[in-house]
């Protein structure tokens, strides 16, 4: 019987001047993987974009856990996004989608207390 | 909110190495800023051999607005052993991290021996001037000099360039772990859309085969390390390798 894919997610938060759509993030993270590991790694990777959050510019990915490695280096190594200058900070990688999208939730819900007790510091 | 929280402790991450413009302006504060907010604690900044004290005070006090410590740095790339010889005279009771830029054989292998130096960098343009072999790798391990890596140049080359880069580091790094030399990875940004988090650079650094767990310790563990080392010498109670005052004055009296 044939071995069941295990996968990972991995949550991206894209911090870029101009709003833009799921497609070109998609295209850049697939330019960079092929320009990184070619053609041959990146068909492992069994990559999917699973959520695209255009408000809070955060993007959820599915991957193979082979792959993740090779992946997370693609992402992080992301410049441009549709010729604009742009970044992609990997904010959580997790098992299932349940869990990630909870931990997405308790890390916003940290990073706005953290942001708000820094403020009253200040 | 997490129990045991305290937002006034600093992270742990150091980045070594951050290039904002020459004169102090906005894009200065904007890469100070950015650095603070993607979790570092400590922040490396080159200045001129000739720095004036007013502007690292100016930079110091932009750090301590954003809540990052300031380590001050002077990269040095002399021509002669005795122009770097000079310089480190000069420079060693003033400057927190002293990195040495080794455009040649004899000031690379000088640099490794060195007490005084505690960074050695090689140029990227030249890979035939990539002089981090076996022998400088020993000398700079019994020295305590670490080698440095700045990642910028990783997300801006392209094509050829980046293989050549990927194959130099990956060659140096695993010169590095076999003699014990501590490697430090710094940003070298000047840039605030070159800047990456801390654990993003320990993602990048998988393509130069150096494992999460050692480039997390050369973002925080290593570099923490030389600048506390070199805070201890400069401090008014150092006063040669292991001895340091503890009692001063009336503190003395029952002693």
């Amino acid at each position: 019987m044939p071995r069941r894919l295990r996968r990972r997610y991995i949550a991206v938060k894209v911090d870029s001047e101009k709003s833009f759509d799921k497609d070109a993030f998609y295209d850049a993270v697939w330019a960079n993987v092929l320009r990184l590991f070619g053609e041959y790694n990146a068909s492992r990777t069994e990559l999917v974009l699973i959520e695209y959050d255009p408000q809070m510019k955060q993007v959820i990915l599915r991957c193979s856990l082979a792959a993740l490695d090779l992946l997370k280096a693609s992402i992080v190594a992301i410049t441009e996004i549709k010729g604009e200058k742009s970044v992609a900070h990997i904010a959580l990688v997790s098992g299932t989608l349940k869990s990630i999208r909870k931990k997405m939730k308790l890390s916003s819900e940290k990073h706005s207390s953290k942001h708000m007790v820094a403020n009253i510091l200040r | 909110m997490p129990k045991n929280w305290d937002p006034t402790v600093k992270s742990s991450f150091v980045d070594l190495h951050l290039r904002p413009p020459h004169k102090i302006s906005d894009q200065t504060e904007m890469l100070i800023k950015k650095s603070a907010e993607l979790g570092y604690g400590s922040l490396g900044i080159a200045f001129p051999i000739d720095a004036k004290q007013e502007e690292i005070f100016e930079i110091r006090e932009i750090c301590s607005r954003f809540g990052v410590d300031l380590v001050t740095r002077v990269d040095l790339a002399p021509k002669t052993v005795k122009e770097l010889l000079k310089n480190l005279a000069i420079l060693r009771r003033k400057i927190e991290v002293i990195t040495v830029h080794c455009y040649s054989k004899e000031v690379a292998r000088q640099a490794a021996k060195d007490r005084r130096v505690d960074l050695i960098s090689f140029p990227l343009a030249h890979p035939r001037k990539c002089f981090f072999d076996s022998a400088e790798a020993e000398l700079a391990s019994k020295a305590s000099a670490s080698l440095e890596i700045e990642l910028a140049p990783l997300l801006s080359f392209s094509g050829f360039q980046r293989v050549r880069l990927l194959s130099l580091w990956r060659g140096e790094t695993d010169t590095a772990k076999k003699f014990g030399v501590p490697i430090i990875l710094a940003s070298g940004a000047n840039d605030v859309y070159l800047l990456r988090k801390p654990e993003d650079y320990a993602f990048l650094s998988y393509l130069f085969g150096l494992d999460f767990h050692a480039a997390k310790q050369a973002l925080s563990k290593n570099p923490q390390a030389i600048v506390e080392r070199n805070r201890r010498k400069l401090s008014s109670n150092y006063v040669a390798p292991g001895i340091y005052v503890i009692r001063r004055g009336k503190d003395c009296r029952d002693v």
